[in-house]
């Protein structure tokens, strides 16, 4: 027997390692440009919010319909990677359906059937979400940063996993009837639940088109997946790795706090007299206050963006968005992206952190613009939706933080409301001695 | 002293008498400086004296918390009104505050332990939610036993800090029918001053959100729209104006409805 297809099988394994190695390795890097956290701590916390929030999907069910389709997929997704198990080491030691002696054939059918099951429930889902992107015009799904790139990955991914599905049970079927005609290398385990309904497609065909066929399905699913898998890596779709990771390093503390500034802390107690101006740290003084670029951001925030997949709860719950602002939640978490894959290509062209940062581009300018910033009332609806725990706020305040402190560039109305708050220690301008008089009434 | 005198004692005076109070009232700048929410502060303050909270205020000791400019992006100014704040809290030893603004009640519990100042925050519809359920607080049946009443959740009150049952449950102590919005509780829409839009005008869009809101408030034929934030009030009461229905559909903060069923 030849070798030529198990040496195929791992030069294709190999090469599928390889690419999905280089790109994870730079998302990685990009990342990691974002500055440190510090310790977080609370890991009890932390695994119970990814089991409830990634794991168990908890705020997908908010919607419950899409909650349970979407569900179906990530299970199915989740449980067929047993099969593709199987499919890998089939590849490898050129055997067929090795798992099958092993579990014996009614456990190894039962498990197959259990596959079928959920391959038609992933089939049937794509189906009807890329219907209800395509014919239903949901208004989340249209929106002007939903325009070219982002609409075409949304249906590719749908595309993709029809066509996976699909091969999979043309390769059972087909199975199915080879096992009827005594063909070695298809040990009888019976035909399957739904597979079995594509037998009269492929029944008419000679044995040995019949065996092409259920070759070319199996080279094609598994081929289908690894291709699959290193597009995923390129795509709004890496949801599926890193909704884990995302969930786990979630904000834990209630969503009205604002990260503190602990060099401005200094600063103030300084001026304030409470701290001597010798036991301070010593100012960094190439630190930038908010957020200029995603170097400005923190890795969690930047891991936020690759975690995005476009879903668009946010912007549909957004009261800014709601009104017709020049603002989304979903769009900030898309130019951060965007932001990090033009630094990762400067990276990939062998410039260190430091020149790939210096491409005469920045976060804020080329990517975010000044309107969304503005138009944001932090109402934390964002936040609350996003069913894989994403903050686009933060990254919002830390950008605020930038035009105010560095550019100084607020409306003129934010600006009197900090000469009264300066002055009046209050946002409006009233003379602070007045401050109690709303008791007069009440002691005459 | 006539019957109706209440008390507003400040910290400076029970210091003076070496007291100290049960909480501490912190009015927050619109409670002590916008017309409308001034009759706010006087409910409240009426309420404690009625059920006899030992309290006090800071009179015109207290600072603004420093919100609208951190969430305007001014740190520096942010963190100068804290710092003069805990310093104040702190030289008065203050342990518990009751708020009447979830803006103030969101920094003063949140944002002010990382620069030193600790306490046990509450926002005043927590604090009538326990009056009420410890019997201290009696509520006739009156004013608003049976009319439709809608409650309006603040953004810093409810998903920035997770308080939603206790306003509706202060609602539903006056026996009124408590009717929900479309867009409530953790999907609640924000009335669109949060973040300092308030202190500014709104980007450029098709729709003011307070309108969007009112909208939605008004689907529900409540006649008494409930809130529980001095932002929260300029905006709806201006969709009201906008709507032309005022005098027909109300505005009341939570503190104001339990007054008049006192």
């Amino acid at each position: 027997m030849s070798y030529l297809p198990q040496i195929l099988f791992l030069a294709c394994l190999a090469a599928a390692g390889f690419f999905i190695y280089r790109r994870v390795n730079l998302i990685k890097r990009t990342i990691l440009i974002g500055k440190d956290t510090g310790p977080m701590g609370q890991k009890g916390e932390r695994l119970k919010t990814m089991l409830l929030v990634a794991f168990g999907q908890g705020k997908m069910f908010s919607k419950p319909l899409v909650g349970l389709m979407h569900f179906i997929i990530y299970a199915g997704f989740l449980i067929i990677n047993i099969e593709v198990l199987e499919i890998i080491l089939d590849g490898i030691l050129g055997e067929h359906r090795l798992f099958a002696p092993l579990l014996g054939s009614t456990l190894y059918s039962a498990l197959i059937n259990f596959f079928e099951f959920l391959a038609v429930g992933v089939l049937v889902v794509c189906v009807v979400f890329l219907a209800r992107r395509n014919v239903l015009n949901l208004s989340r799904f249209k929106r002007w940063e939903m325009k070219k790139w982002p609409t075409l990955d949304a249906n590719l991914i749908l595309v993709f996993e029809i066509i996976l599905m699909a091969a999979f049970l043309t390769m059972n079927a087909t199975d199915s009837i080879l096992q009827t005609r005594d063909v070695p290398h298809y040990p009888p385990v019976g035909a399957f639940v739904f597979s079995q309904f594509l037998i009269p497609l492929f029944d008419g065909m000679g044995t040995e088109a019949l065996v092409a066929l259920e070759r070319g399905a199996w080279w094609f699913h598994i081929l289908g997946i690894l291709a699959f898998a290193i597009y995923v890596t390129y795509s709004k779709h890496l949801h599926i790795a890193l909704a884990f990771p995302n969930t786990y390093f979630s904000n834990l503390k209630p969503k009205g706090h604002m990260e503190n500034m602990p060099t401005i802390t200094n600063e103030v107690k300084i001026a304030l007299g409470l701290m001597n101006p010798n036991d301070a740290p010593p100012a960094d003084t190439n630190m930038t206050f908010g957020a200029k670029d995603i170097n400005d951001l923190t890795w969690k925030q930047l891991m936020d963006a690759y975690s995005c997949t476009e879903c668009g709860r946010c912007t549909a719950q957004c009261p800014a968005s709601q009104t017709g602002k020049h603002l989304s939640p979903r769009a900030i978490m898309m130019e951060t992206r965007d932001r990090l894959e033009d630094v990762g290509k400067e990276l990939q062209k062998g410039k260190s952190v430091e020149e790939a940062l210096n491409n005469g581009k920045t976060l804020f300018g080329d990517f975010i613009t000044k309107e969304e910033i503005m138009a944001c009332t932090t109402c934390n609806a964002c936040v609350e939706a996003c069913p894989v725990n994403i903050s686009p706020l933060s990254i919002i305040l830390d950008v605020r933080r930038f035009i105010t402190m560095e550019q100084a560039d607020t409306p003129s109305s934010w600006n009197a409301m900090f000469g009264n708050l300066e002055n009046n220690m209050a946002p409006w301008k009233f003379s602070p001695s007045d401050r109690f008089n709303w008791a007069d009434k009440l002691k005459d | 002293m006539s019957e109706n005198t209440y008390k507003v004692p400040t910290m400076a005076e029970l210091q003076a008498k070496g007291e100290q109070p049960e909480v501490l009232f912190w009015v927050g700048c619109a409670g002590a400086f916008d017309d409308r929410y001034k009759q706010v502060t006087v409910a409240f303050v009426k309420i404690l004296n009625k059920v006899g909270v030992n309290f006090a205020v800071l009179g015109t000791e207290e600072n603004c918390t420093g919100d609208p400019a951190r969430r305007a992006g001014n740190e520096f100014l942010f963190q100068m009104q804290a710092m003069s704040n805990i310093q104040t809290l702190d030289m008065y030893g203050i342990k518990k505050i009751v708020t009447a603004c979830p803006h103030c009640f969101n920094t003063l519990k949140n944002e002010y332990p990382e620069l030193g100042g600790n306490y046990e925050v509450i926002h005043h519809s927590t604090f009538l939610q326990q009056l009420i359920d410890e019997g201290r607080l009696k509520v006739e049946g009156g004013a608003f036993k049976g009319k439709k009443v809608t409650f309006h959740d603040s953004c810093y009150l409810g998903r920035a800090n997770g308080v939603y049952e206790a306003p509706r449950e202060v609602i539903k102590a006056l026996d009124a029918d408590l009717v929900e919005m479309k867009r409530c509780r953790t999907k609640g829409l924000c009335c669109g001053a949060g973040g300092a839009q308030m202190f500014k005008e709104p980007e450029e869009g098709k729709k003011d959100i307070n309108i969007e809101r009112i909208e939605e408030a008004l689907e529900t034929e409540a006649k008494v729209v409930a809130v529980g934030c001095p932002f929260c009030m300029v905006m709806m009461t201006d969709g009201i104006k906008n709507k032309e229905k005022e005098g027909e559909v109300m505005v009341y903060d939570l503190s104001e409805l339990i007054l008049k069923s006192m």
